[in-house]
């Protein structure tokens, strides 16, 4: 019986969103393929992952626990895997494409000895080969690749937040299995000096119900100053293109892509945005998206499900008292 | 302090600002291609790469390498990145490096490439590439080097055989550190990478790159058969109507969008 192993990501000892998104993709593709799927949990305080991780679709849990994981050393975090990966010799491996999964994945997949399939948006078992198809996002998501690896295991990457978790089943049975690893911090070629985050910008991007989201059109730095009012009074998250990051206009984070973070809001409002792939890339999985724009041509109107063309200027306000009279 | 030897890892790509609607797929061969009035471009984030290279020239001395390999070059295209200040071009052109789809193949050749340049401090590689935008190669790499790998660099500094790296992490960045020789990824937000004077440009147009066959490296031909294969590519279908709000006024436009978004159960 095929064997799936999901890399799961553990976070202040719960089990992080992608891994659950990853364990209901393992899940689905157990369907498919007749397997059994297990998750891979190391940090330095498991707490109640693995127990949350048998709830979200894992058979089987596999544990690293170890000091020396407190740290987000990758090259210590690729040790743990490995031997887990060496423990379940797993015919597939799943990934998420977070901020760990984007170094791990290929490095770990490097060491299994494979190519990656990298950030992908669907996964299928094909009927006649048993082997696993990725379809991904390529030139900046103008074109989609489907692809196959024909290595053993075959590894994958998954964007985030493309497949629902399921609902916890807390009926649900499976085997937790600790594994030794000898880990070591000489293993770590890399020091971490130190962390500086932004904090409280308002409302986390990823976890935002609406983002409103200003581009190259905006033309300035001050805009966005009414857009940060916009947000406020709809309890928005804020974002922007790459090109008013790298205009200077807004702070790096705050950048919305294919390079840069990805939302999946129930509204998504631009302003001044044209709508070029890679920017999609990081909305398209938004429920609703609005532009407003003033160039009816724009591509950004092709992926909105409301329009307004015109000056941002005087339709901005507008909208702002509109939202205001609403109260 | 000894001036630095960094390798620039370079692509040439489909330029990335082509609209969507000028490219061509060939289904037979699960290529996409742009019309010949598009030149190639280096890749963007390989300029941003090629950036920090020069930066650290500027602080303490750099001897740049910048390396590439394709199937098929465009060598006024890739005399670029010695306008900007590189000291040197390598091309490892050869037919049988076609399939670069394949980042792990891609990685093995690169490395075998970089073995024979020989000595290094640096290895530095933009992101992605905007073709394929796999961000794999970079990490292989460290890996088949066995390197000390930090990734998404925005700002990079060397002291004392020493490399510090600003990385861009979602809510901000960590500072991470490595002893040389190391590999190093960088992104946008490292800042505009110089356009070249044009008596860089001229100048550049004067010299000959280094050019290599895949039989000048080291490779087992095992390696050149691509463990990934690309089944189809497709232009992704879109169905969307937009519903226009019209107004002679834009404030009243944006009035109106407030209600029909607030009507939709939207806000």
């Amino acid at each position: 019986m095929a064997g799936i192993l999901v890399i799961g990501e553990v976070q202040d000892g719960h089990i992080a969103p992608p891994t659950r998104e990853a364990l209901a993709m393992g899940r689905r593709l157990a369907e498919a393929a007749g397997a059994t799927v297990s998750v891979a949990l190391i940090s330095h305080a498991l707490g109640a992952s693995a127990q949350e991780a048998i709830a979200a679709g894992a058979d089987q849990v596999y544990t690293v626990e170890d000091a020396l994981l407190a740290q987000p050393q990758i090259d210590l975090y690729l040790a743990a895997y490995q031997a887990v990966c060496a423990a379940g010799t797993p015919d597939i491996v799943l990934l998420s494409r977070t901020d760990i999964g984007r170094e791990l994945a290929p490095r770990l997949a490097c060491r299994l000895g494979v190519s990656l399939l990298q950030d992908c948006l669907q996964l299928e078992i094909d009927a006649d080969s048993g082997r696993l198809i990725a379809t991904r996002p390529v030139y900046g998501g103008n074109v989609l690749a489907r692809v196959r690896s024909a290595g053993t295991p075959q590894v994958a990457s998954i964007r985030p937040k493309v497949c629902d978790p399921l609902e916890p089943d807390m009926s649900r049975q499976g085997d937790v299995t600790p594994v030794a690893v000898a880990l070591d911090a000489a293993m770590a070629k890399v020091a971490i000096v130190r962390q500086e985050v932004n904090e409280g910008h308002g409302v986390k991007l990823e976890d935002a119900n609406i983002v409103v989201a200003g581009g190259r059109g905006l033309g300035g730095p001050e805009p966005f100053a009414e857009l940060e009012e916009l947000a406020g009074l709809l309890g928005a998250g804020i974002g922007a293109s790459r090109a008013a990051v790298d205009a200077g206009w807004v702070p790096a984070n705050w950048q919305i892509g294919l390079t840069g973070r990805t939302v999946t809001p129930d509204l998504y409002l631009t302003v001044g945005i044209s709508g070029a792939s890679q920017h999609m890339a990081g909305c398209s999985n938004a429920k609703v998206i609005v532009a407003i724009n003033k160039d009816r041509e724009a591509n950004i109107f092709r992926e909105s499900r409301y329009g307004v063309v015109g000056d941002w200027e005087t339709i901005l306000p507008g909208l702002i008292q509109g939202i205001r009279d609403l109260k | 302090m000894a001036a630095l030897n960094i390798i620039v890892t370079a692509k040439q790509v489909i330029d990335h600002e082509i609209p969507a609607s000028a490219l061509s797929i060939d289904e037979t061969s699960t290529r996409v291609t742009a019309p010949s009035s598009f030149k190639p471009i280096v890749n963007g984030f390989d300029d941003y790469a090629l950036e920090a290279a020069l930066r650290l020239k500027e602080a303490g001395g750099a001897n740049i390498t910048v390396l590439s390999v394709g199937s098929q070059f465009d060598v006024n295209i890739m005399r670029k990145t010695l306008a900007m200040g590189a000291d040197r071009l390598i091309l490892c052109q050869d037919p049988a490096f076609t399939n670069l789809a394949d980042s792990f193949t891609t990685a093995q050749i690169i490395a075998a490439a970089i073995r024979k340049i020989g000595e290094f401090d640096l290895i530095l590689c933009g992101r992605q590439a905007s073709d394929w935008d796999n961000a794999q190669v970079p990490l292989v790499l460290a890996e088949l080097l066995d390197l000390p790998c930090i990734t998404l660099a925005q700002k990079i500094e060397v002291t004392d055989g020493k490399v510090t790296v600003e990385q861009v992490v979602t809510d901000g960045y960590r500072v991470a550190e490595a002893a040389l020789p190391a590999l190093i990824t960088v992104t946008n937000e490292l800042g505009e990478p110089r356009y070249p004077a044009l008596r860089n440009i001229m100048a550049a147009n004067r010299k000959r790159p280094t050019t290599w066959k895949a039989d000048d490296l080291d490779l087992d031909p095992a390696m050149l058969t691509p463990q990934l294969e690309v089944i189809e590519v497709a232009f992704p279908s879109k169905a969307q109507a937009c519903e226009m709000i019209e107004s002679e006024d834009g404030a009243e436009a944006g009035r109106r969008l407030a209600q029909v978004l607030h009507e939709a159960g939207l806000i």
